[in-house]
């Protein structure tokens, strides 16, 4: 655990230090109150049935036995819901459409994805919901599933939406599933492969992998008769859950209100609908509370993952191994609705180096699988796969260290990203540099490890932007001079912490004085969502803004208490000083003890919309594997990240970032993928079957935080969640290559995978 | 300008358009290129980008819509809001 | 809505609850899982999977760690359940949870509970594992939050003070 810095210290007294958060008394005690913890009066629980085929025309839907049945208070169908027309909606870090969204959360007429809800019954208990499904009638009529790229873009391909209307580089295209093709190009990059000294092109599968939360999705609703809907949900997005349930209900925004429960994991999965609006329309037909709590099956089957799909990269570079030119085509599979975060894709798909000519290809392609989710830097582990995979062969090919390739081309301050942007000061190469000087650098890699098992080096970079955007944080000081801070992002890593000690920096007081809870909508402003690696980047900067204001106030009391001007009163360090009068002074708590008598509570509200994330967050990887020839099988035996954090406000909750990042990324690598038969039907949708690393898959993971202060923080603070994710597939895959001397084109490289690239080296083939 | 808009502006990916707020750039752009306008701006609201679209000014995306304020030599992007999240 | 006479007879079962006699009425489909949750309000235990995968649920019945899940509740008739809530001693904390605090080995805590009850019944056993063993230990309960680093850390950090003597005076 390292950190670097590359300039003289500002002075924190709080920040940077590692206080135990706020929230982990409750959650090592199992008090903390999770979505499906919650009990409510005359609360009666919801069950869904959901379809069994990838693609069928609903034919019929008949519930009235199971309307009739013991214990059984209201079923709905996809009749039930609001019909809504197209709409773009702003979700904060993405855009939807409000007609797929209704679609997706209910079918009517016809099922795009197994598990596509059909129907859901509330009854007095859970056991009874599920009986009572089981007397619906559905009859469908299956049609062919559409569950690969090469299905959906042949020509005379099965068409899922007829009516979709595809955008194809600005022309609109029907009869497609193809829902879009973008493109981003600057210079000529086909006249700069032409001068390359060297060119590799390559093309590269990736499985779609689930975000793995271990709670799975739960939402209980009251909608009560005078029109009030509240929904105690588990989400990163409270007010995005809000605006859509309104949306989707037909609802003001006003009439709905949206408790966040604790969450159990998100990374992205937790932000779309998916029970709340059905949970919301039993109640209003039950009268009763409703809550429904998703089965882990369910999970796999019918919320999202991140999308899977293929991605052909292509660079060429001078005699001294500079890249001279880059083209990328991504073709990434939404699931049965449009969006898969090809456009954060094509960012960051070459985001870390210096790109003269470019051109990126990027293809949102729709296919009778759920709908994919954003999952922690959404779209761009799976390009990162390719562009550092084919860097790494390509210098293997240029006959240059893969370090020495990512310190020449590292893009930089000055340098423009593929989307057009200019960076600020990143720390791209100084994450580089961190690594090149680790120990583990440094190391010699023992290349035989024991029974004859084979070990290799590899390393790749990463790059994600993030998001700043609105935030609204309360701090209520209290007569004992301990303050209570309102906010309204679920903290799912530590946030109530990382946010609280910024208003502790400001207030000059412990981080256990500052006391944060995380309120319902109607208790708070507006907070956009807990992801784009935001929530301690902009909401801090809410708390920042709240403390100041609180200061400010209490300056003015003091004034009154001394009988002198507010600007001659001075806060440093937790101390009230009198200037013209240098023995008046009260520190924050005597301070506090005075408000009565000078005017009444001091509660004040910091509101922010932070623009853009100061040039996002860059990392590098470096890991060791030992690969087994006999079984194909690959252990993770050493790894460190390094990435930087701009000021890492709690390190022990960064360097935690960095190493679950690392984590997903490695299941990702070696072993998570739908597995589904021909029919679009998932095989493996058990936590037995999709295998997410344990404890004995992984080492020790080693951080280097590294500190290149954001210019938009006042404490420089960057936003850290999602770039941990991007490099490790590729870091893996480069390792493997190492180990094996053959290359793996596709995740997961599981045994089988691995086993046949030995086998085709052996048989004389090379790479693919 | 995005792929997707250059029919607009007869294949130009970039031009130098004065103005002082992002709305009066896209109202000069628009007596350059007709047009335009309706691809950027939200069909309801004259003072929002169009749902699907963000601006990046000087590096960083804008929260103000087409009411962000623009410098002499201000560098604006027009790019596809991240999609996703249905 | 009819509210008529429930089709399955349920079963009484008493049991040793965290220390203290517990008595409650199960459907004979019901596990020990959802006994605990439902009927005995201690939602500490959490449900991830539902089919012994995830070790969310991870509870002792009669010392031994077990999925509870996968367990019918009228098993427990008879036999003795800890559950995290029973962890803690009065007006404190078992060093595993101080460990997971100082260590910050959890991030959004739904794993917590089960893999606090599954370490504390490896230090019960083998008060000084190894770090291979505590991961073999672990395997059963999954975290996709941490990487696990800062869970082994942390078993490892509770591991060398409750080897520690126990200072004069100390409970």
């Amino acid at each position: 655990m390292t950190t670097t810095t590359d300039r003289p210290a500002q002075q924190f007294n709080v920040v940077g230090t590692r206080p135990i958060r706020h929230d982990g008394v409750d959650k090592v005690l199992g008090r903390a109150q999770y979505g499906a913890d919650l009990k409510l009066p005359g609360l009666i629980h919801g069950a869904v049935l959901r379809s069994p085929h990838a693609h069928a025309v609903i034919k019929r839907v008949d519930a009235a036995k199971a309307a009739a049945a013991h214990g059984v208070f209201a079923v709905i169908t996809g009749e039930d819901m609001p019909v809504s027309a197209s709409e773009l909606l702003d979700m904060g870090e993405e855009v939807t459409d409000l007609r797929w969204m209704s679609e997706r959360i209910m079918a009517r007429g016809k099922a795009v994805y197994k598990g596509h809800p059909v129907a859901a019954v509330a009854a007095v208990d859970q056991n009874a919901a599920l009986e009572a499904l089981k007397l619906i009638e559905v009859d469908y009529e299956p049609l062919p599933a559409v569950i690969s790229l090469e299905d959906a873009m042949a020509p005379g391909a099965v068409v899922i939406h007829d009516d979709l209307v595809g955008d194809h580089l600005g022309e609109k295209a029907r009869g497609t599933n193809v829902a879009e093709h973008t493109r981003i190009e600057f210079g000529d990059p086909d006249a700069a492969f032409e001068q390359a000294a060297h060119v590799l092109e390559r093309t590269y599968t990736i499985s779609r992998a689930h975000q793995g939360y271990i709670e799975p999705h739960s939402a209980t609703a009251f909608w009560s008769p005078d029109g009030k809907l509240a929904v105690w949900t588990t989400t990163q997005a409270p007010f995005g859950v809000r605006s859509n349930l309104a949306q989707v209900l037909k609802l003001p925004v006003s009439a709905v209100k949206v408790t966040p429960m604790e969450i159990g994991g998100g990374f992205g999965g937790k932000i779309q609908l998916y029970l709340e609006p059905l949970a919301a329309v039993l109640s209003k037909k039950a009268a009763r509370p409703v809550k429904m709590v998703m089965d882990r099956k369910s999970v796999f089957d019918a919320t999202g993952p991140g999308p899977g799909g293929q991605v052909t990269v292509k660079m060429g570079v001078d005699a001294n191994g500079a890249i001279v030119a880059a083209t990328a085509d991504i073709r990434y599979m939404a699931g049965a609705y449009p969006g898969s975060s090809i456009s954060a894709a094509s960012v960051g798909v070459f985001a870390c180096y210096k790109v003269p000519n470019l051109r990126i290809d990027a293809y949102d392609v729709v296919i009778n699988m759920s709908k994919t989710a954003a999952y922690r830097a959404p779209g761009t582990p799976q390009a990162a796969f390719a562009s550092e995979s084919l860097v790494s062969e390509l210098c293997e090919r240029i006959g240059m260290s893969p370090m020495d390739f990512h310190l020449l081309n590292a893009a930089e301050e000055g340098d423009r990203r593929p989307d057009g942007p200019i960076f600020p000061r990143v720390g791209n190469k100084a994450c580089m540099e961190a690594i090149r000087d680790s120990a583990h650098f440094q190391s010699a890699l023992q290349r035989e490890g024991p029974d004859g098992k084979l070990r290799g080096r590899g390393m790749a970079s990463g790059f994600w932007n993030g998001i700043g955007n609105r935030s609204s944080v309360t701090i209520n000081v209290n007569d004992d001079g301990v303050v209570s801070l309102v906010e309204g992002n679920p903290d799912i890593g530590g946030t109530r912490a990382t946010i609280a000690m910024q208003a502790a920096e400001i207030l000059g007081l412990p981080a256990e004085d500052v006391h944060p809870a995380v309120v319902d909508t109607d208790a708070i402003g507006y907070n956009d969502l807990t992801a784009g690696s935001r929530t301690t980047y902009a909401s801090g900067q809410a708390a920042i803004e709240a403390a100041r204001l609180v200061v400010e106030e209490m300056k003015k009391r003091m004034a009154l208490v001394w009988e002198t001007d507010p600007e001659n009163v001075e806060f440093e360090n937790g101390v009230f000083r009198n200037k013209v009068a240098p023995d008046q002074r009260f520190a924050f708590k005597q301070a506090a003890g005075k408000l009565g008598q000078t005017g009444g509570p001091v509660a004040k509200t910091g509101s922010v919309n932070v623009r853009g994330s100061g040039g996002g967050s860059f990392a590098a990887h470096l890991v060791d594997v030992e690969v087994d020839p006999e079984t194909g099988k690959t252990q993770v035996i050493r790894y460190t990240a390094a990435q930087d954090a701009g000021k890492a406000v709690h390190p022990s909750y960064v360097e935690g970032q960095f190493q679950g990042g690392a984590a997903q990324g490695v299941g990702w690598a070696l072993n998570e993928e739908y597995y589904t038969d021909e029919d679009g039907v998932m095989l493996n949708s058990s936590f037995l079957d999709y295998r997410m690393p344990t404890a004995l898959d992984l080492p020790m993971l080693d951080t280097i935080i590294v500190e290149t202060p954001n210019a938009n923080h006042p404490f420089g603070v960057r936003g850290i969640g999602e770039t941990s994710i991007v490099p490790p597939a590729p870091a893996v895959a480069n390792a493997i290559a190492d180990a094996i001397g053959a290359r793996l084109y596709q995740t997961p490289m599981n045994p089988a995978r691995v086993m046949e690239a030995l086998a085709a080296k052996r048989n004389g083939a090379n790479g693919r | 300008m995005p792929i997707t808009l250059r029919a607009h502006t007869g294949g130009e990916a970039r031009l130098e358009v004065p103005g002082a707020t992002l709305r009066a750039l896209v109202r000069n752009l628009d007596e350059r290129c007709p047009g335009v306008r309706e691809r950027l701006v939200h069909p309801d609201d004259p003072d929002r980008l169009m749902p699907g679209l963000a601006a990046v000014v000087d590096g960083e995306p804008t929260n103000m819509g087409l009411l962000t304020p623009l410098g002499e030599d201000s560098e604006v992007h027009f790019l596809p809001a991240i999609a996703g999240g249905a | 809505m009819t509210q008529q006479e429930a089709p399955v007879r349920k079963i009484t079962v008493a049991c040793d609850v965290n220390g203290y006699p517990a008595e409650f009425l199960a459907a004979p489909h019901q596990s020990l899982l959802e006994a605990l949750r439902e009927a005995m309000g201690l939602t500490g235990t959490k449900e991830g999977c539902n089919d012994g995968n995830c070790g969310a649920c991870t509870v002792a019945l009669d010392g031994r760690i077990v999925d509870s899940c996968l367990v019918l509740a009228a098993e427990a008739d008879g036999k003795r359940v800890d559950t995290i809530e029973g962890m803690a001693p009065p007006n404190g904390l078992h060093p595993l949870q101080q460990a997971f605090l100082e260590e910050a080995a959890l991030q959004c805590g739904i794993c917590t509970p089960g893999f606090l009850v599954a370490a504390k019944a490896l230090l019960e056993r083998e008060p000084e594992p190894d770090e291979h063993r505590i991961r073999l230990w672990l395997a059963g309960n999954l975290c996709r939050c941490t990487g696990y680093d800062k869970i082994v850390r942390a078993v490892q950090r509770a591991s060398s003070e409750m080897s520690k003597p126990a200072p004069a005076g100390g409970a």
